[in-house]
């Protein structure tokens, strides 16, 4: 082409960015690798290919990761985790600091590497991955210097084990290691079978930060690599991000192992059109919400929601707007979408969109390279009910539908199993800001998308997984108390005797569930007897009907977590007031129920009350520094419905340490009291009648929690699952809170001082919430 | 969309029909939105999205100066600044580089001038078809009285311009008097007859990007056939933002009405690299009509000498300098 024909047609040309220093980095390491262990690259093993999407050709082989390749690992880093942790916080954060410094100094290499493995454009790598990876490191260098005296009481959880995906190989470690390490904690990370390379040149790079040997390994491998460190004894935490059927597997593996655990999962987020938005605008965040790594995005905004009255409008210049995208090699430095990470991802996204029976499919009218480029695609006029709709593409596949009202999208926008991230765009601030919070995200950008950064929290709810990474919150989810804990036997209800003593008038004991006193379903109820064989009630016994019967009754009450701050603290303490009234007949009870003075547990419990009536309305959110014009806020929402299974040896106090906090976070809960001396709790529930608690808040089925447990853990419609039990149903409830990936938080058996430090506050507080972030670039 | 009948004749070749303007439109004009943030975005992610290499560069950078409206608008001009200006507008980039790179006749868009300067710069042009282009109504301010302003249009017509660059009153703007900015821009676009009526929004002193918006709107319904930034005596003149609030209302007014209507950034740009961005935005958003000098003009003095340094950096191979380049 002369300079003359350009001058006409204007096209633009080939501008590819250079490989040569990848592939000098490569061929010194002879285009093979072992794993990265103990300070040093092992001798390869059996390897697999992995290759450039965009050419097919074969880039390195790299180490199927085995059990003992796993075993060294953990070895060497459980070696190392004591002098990693012992090292004072400003001696790690100079070591984070040199790692982000290094990224940075080696920028180009390490964007060129990614572009190569994975098949992203250099832009993004170039402009976005490794820019954030370095802000990681930087960020976390500063939590490292600062966690002895903001934490004091914390401590590293030891050895983690990462298990990344692809779309986002060098970011993803940087999100898992940062962190880990930040807190001291040493880690086995994973990567992805199809994006190795970036992990292995981190690793590469690492010696020359001072990072001491065995901090950091690598080890490669497929998901049964993976699967295999998710099982490994000697690990202490596992952080995943990836899918949810995967995510699921791993909180089944794990459950009752007593390993700490993060997944974040998939989503299909909805991305909200209103019709007063800057409809250009919005379409160009389309672009970075389904066209950004070509839709391989967990949080992409895959799922258009746009207001009817512009619907045919917005479609038509999207559509224009696609037809303007250029695909091609993902190191042109002048292409939006580059190929696909792997052809069996192609076939993948091929087969889904080909089984799309309704709506009407348009592919950008742009040329479509050949090989692993999947055309950006956009269907329209589908239902709620369609697949499409409902289930994860990853792929640069958008689906629309239309809604009529703020309300109407909501619902719609809430209408999955999902929840991790949400946009919205409208010119009108009123509208935005009561959207977000009704939005079922764990990150909501308003008039923005793909907004990321290490100072603010990226997580989900519901089924895309649960736990923060980055900001304060997600460090926390590698640290835990410096507590000495004993082993909590399970309690025993004293027996029935062979002449049980009979005082007073009988009494019935019922369950308490949407504000009424409702009988047991199953008709059956057990006696209560003191230690010297008084006979103190029956207690009915709860099935999984009445569980089904309670959780109903907590979701009717939502308007809960719309009440005030405020109110909730008023209605606490006016719990505290009525028990407060009646406190020697609790005293009583409690002497009765255990043959120990209760005057004391009386005492606490109300004292408790007091603690979360005070922290209703303190326990803030934050504004977090992001590097744009705008604020991120960071709030702390309800996790929804909480269902506990309460303590046994303290039957008012534990009940009440996990009722306080839940309800004056505005959750709704559903009590199972202490099995064995449950009758305090029935007694409560009187209490709770006569102090303004809207009907459903607090509800009680008493009965055995080997029973309850199941289908409490296991109803999809409850948000987090708590065990305080003495009975040991840890593992039962991490097991079934896989359904729905519900949050939980058990005690493996292991006692709590009730009347403690450790029996209230934050731990509880954060248990309570999610951490929800609303990005809200402003500027007129 | 009822659009009003102006007579069209045209002296300048051109691939589409002249804007007629239409009948002010105050409900579309309302209902305009234009989001800071999210257009700084775009403009800042752009630079990272699009890439021009090698000889694609080179046709890239010759098509910005063959759009380029070689401009002078000082106190002190004279006949013979201008004459000096005009001569570079003929021979923009020395003779012995655009025979290198196969493009032996090449020519300025046009050439800018204040009114007392357009019949020197007439002449100065005799021969070519490089038209002159005059600032008028009170350029820069527009606070001259209003009927010297529309005169003033006359006069530069009757002296020879064939494109008028018209100020807009920005009080009208500011105080959201959309009816009298349509009125004034339909009476300056009557008064420039068969010139071609570029409106400049003077951007810098508009306030917000949502006003940027309106106003273009209103301009164009009223007849402009170019919408201009900036009259370079801006404190802040030309920006990508700008740009690109201006040329989505282009394009919407072109989906509405079917009619074209030209863009020009002034003021500010001066790298060559920057104009690269103007184009590359230019084709993405609205397409290869706009890349040509019918509907995209560069108004600029100092951008031609970078872009010739370029050029000699291409031929060459070696980072060229300035004195080695003819002044305008």
């Amino acid at each position: 082409m002369t300079i003359r024909d350009i001058f006409d047609s204007m096209e633009y040309g080939p501008a590819p960015e250079s490989n040569v220093e990848v592939l000098a980095w490569l061929a010194v390491h002879k285009n093979r690798f072992g794993h990265w262990i103990d300070g040093a690259f092992t001798t390869p093993g059996d390897t697999f290919a992995t290759k450039n999407p965009a050419t097919g050709k074969t880039l390195a082989d790299v180490t199927q990761g085995t059990a003992a390749d796993l075993d060294k690992a953990v070895t060497a880093a459980r070696r190392a985790q004591p002098k990693w942790a012992g090292l004072s916080g400003h001696q790690r954060a100079k070591i984070l600091y040199a790692l982000a410094r290094l990224v940075q100094k080696q920028s180009r290499l390490f964007a060129v590497l990614e572009t190569m493995d994975n098949g992203k454009p250099i832009r993004e790598s170039r402009d976005i991955d490794v820019p954030l990876v370095a802000r990681h490191f930087y960020y976390h260098a500063g939590l490292a210097q600062l966690l002895p005296s903001e934490h004091p009481d914390m401590q590293p959880l030891g050895v983690c084990g990462a298990v990344i995906p692809w779309n986002f190989p060098l970011l993803m470690l940087a999100w898992k290691v940062a962190p880990a390490l930040a807190a001291g904690n040493t880690i086995i990370l994973k990567p992805a079978e199809y994006t190795p390379l970036t992990a292995l040149l981190f690793a590469d790079l690492s010696q020359q930060a001072g990072l001491p040997k065995g901090v950091l390994n690598i080890v490669t491998g497929d998901g049964e690599t993976g699967a295999a460190l998710v099982a490994h004894p000697g690990i202490d935490k596992i952080a995943f991000t990836g899918s949810t059927p995967v995510g699921r597997k791993i909180r089944e593996a794990t459950a009752g192992t007593g390993k700490a655990l993060t997944l974040e999962l998939g989503g299909k987020s909805p991305y909200i059109v209103f019709d007063d938005a800057d409809l250009d605008s919005a379409i160009e965040g389309l672009v970075d919400a389904i066209w950004f790594n070509s839709g391989q995005v967990c949080c992409a905004g895959s799922r258009l929601l746009v207001q009817e009255g512009v619907a045919d409008r917005f479609h038509e210049k999207l559509k224009r707007r696609m037809d303007g995208l250029r695909l091609g090699d993902p190191l042109d430095k002048c292409i939006d979408v580059g190929a696909v990470v792997d052809p069996v991802q192609l076939a993948t996204i091929t087969s889904m969109v080909d089984a799309c029976k309704d709506g009407e499919i348009y592919r950008a009218a742009t040329a479509i390279p050949v090989g692993c480029f999947y055309p950006p695609t956009l269907i329209t006029g589908l239902s709620a009910a369609s697949t499409l709709m409902q289930e994860e593409i990853f792929g640069p596949v958008l689906v629309s539908m239309t809604f009529r009202t703020p309300s109407e999208a909501v619902e719609l926008a809430n209408n999955t199993r999902f929840g991790l991230a949400a946009t919205v765009w409208t010119e009108n601030i009123n509208l935005a800001l009561d959207i977000a919070p009704k939005l079922k995200a764990g990150v909501v950008w308003v008039n923005a998308t793909n907004l990321f950064d290490a100072a603010a929290g990226f997580g989900g709810v519901r089924e895309s997984g649960f736990g923060r990474e980055g900001g304060w919150e997600g460090l926390l989810a590698y640290l835990k108390p410096k507590l000495k804990t004993n082993s909590l036997p399970q309690t025993k209800a004293f027996p029935e005797p062979t002449t049980p003593e009979i005082v007073g008038l009988d009494r019935t004991a019922k369950l308490f569930i949407g504000g009424k006193q409702a009988r047991p379903d199953g008709g059956y109820s057990k006696a209560i007897y003191s230690p010297k064989g008084k006979l103190l009630g029956h207690v009915g016994l709860g099935n999984r009907k009445d569980i089904r019967n309670a959780v109903e009754a907590a979701h009717a009450a939502k308007g809960w977590a719309k009440s005030t701050a405020h109110n909730r603290a008023q209605i606490l303490f006016y719990i505290a007031e009525n028990l407060s009234a009646r406190a020697a007949e609790f005293g009583q009870r409690i002497r009765d129920l255990t043959g120990k003075s209760g005057d004391a547990e009386v005492e606490a419990s109300i004292q408790r009350l007091f603690t979360y009536a005070a922290w209703a309305d303190k326990f803030d959110g934050a504004v977090k520094s992001v590097p744009i014009r705008g604020v991120a806020l960071a709030m702390n929402e309800p996790c929804g419905v909480i269902g506990a299974l309460c303590p046994d040896e303290a039957p008012l106090l534990g009940l009440i340490s996990l009722m306080a906090p839940a309800i004056a976070m505005g959750n709704t809960t559903i009590l199972v009291p202490s099995e064995t001396c449950p009758l305090a709790a029935t007694d409560f529930y009187q209490i709770l009648e006569t102090s303004d608690l809207p009907a459903g808040v607090v509800n009680i089925v008493t009965g055995p929690h080997a029973e309850l447990a199941k289908p409490l853990a296991g109803h999809l419609d409850v948000d987090a699952v708590w065990t305080f039990s003495s009975t040991p149903i840890s593992a039962l409830v991490e097991k079934e809170a896989a359904g729905n990936l519900k949050r939980t938080w058990v005690n493996h058996a292991r006692a709590r001082d009730w009347f403690g430090p450790e029996g209230e506050g934050r731990p509880f507080l954060r248990a309570a919430t999610e951490v929800k972030t609303i990005w809200i670039p402003y500027g007129e | 969309m009822q659009t009003l009948t102006v007579p069209a004749k045209t002296q300048l070749q051109l691939a589409h029909a002249r804007n007629p303007g239409m009948v002010l439109d105050l409900d579309w004009v309302a209902s305009v939105q234009a989001n800071t943030s999210a257009i700084e975005r775009r403009a800042t992610t752009l630079g990272g999205r699009r890439s021009v290499k090698k000889e694609f560069q080179a046709a890239w950078l010759l098509k910005a100066v063959s759009m380029i409206d070689l401009t002078t608008l000082s106190g002190d001009d004279t006949a013979g600044r201008v004459r000096r200006l005009c001569a570079k507008a003929r021979q923009p980039v020395a003779q012995s580089m655009l025979d290198q790179l196969g493009m032996p006749s090449l020519t300025t868009g046009a050439v800018c001038v204040y009114h007392e300067m357009v019949e020197t710069a007439v002449r100065a042009l005799e021969g070519t078809n490089i038209p002159v282009a005059a600032v008028s109504t009170g350029f820069p301010a527009g606070l001259s009285p209003y009927h010297l302003r529309i005169a003033e249009i006359g006069e530069s017509v009757k002296s020879g311009a064939k494109e008028i660059d018209i100020v807009i009153s920005r009080r009208h703007v500011l105080t959201q008097n959309w009816q009298a900015l349509y009125d004034e821009t339909r009476e300056m676009r009557a008064a420039c007859g068969d010139a071609h009526m570029k409106a400049i929004l003077a951007t810098g002193e508009l306030g917000t990007l949502r006003n940027v918006a309106r106003a273009s709107l209103v301009c164009m319904m009223g007849g402009a056939d170019f919408i201009k930034t900036s009259t370079g005596k801006e404190t802040v003149n030309a920006t990508l933002p700008v740009t690109l609030t201006m040329i989505r209302c282009i394009r919407e007014y072109q989906d509405r009405t079917g009619i074209k209507v030209g863009y020009k950034p002034a003021g500010g740009i001066s790298k060559a690299k920057d104009s690269l961005l103007y184009l590359a935005l230019m084709k993405d958003e609205l397409g290869h009509p706009w890349l040509q000098p019918d509907l995209f003009r560069f108004g600029a003095s100092s951008l031609l000498g970078d872009i010739e340094r370029q050029l000699e950096h291409y031929l060459t191979g070696r980072y060229s300098a300035a004195n080695r380049h003819a002044m305008g």
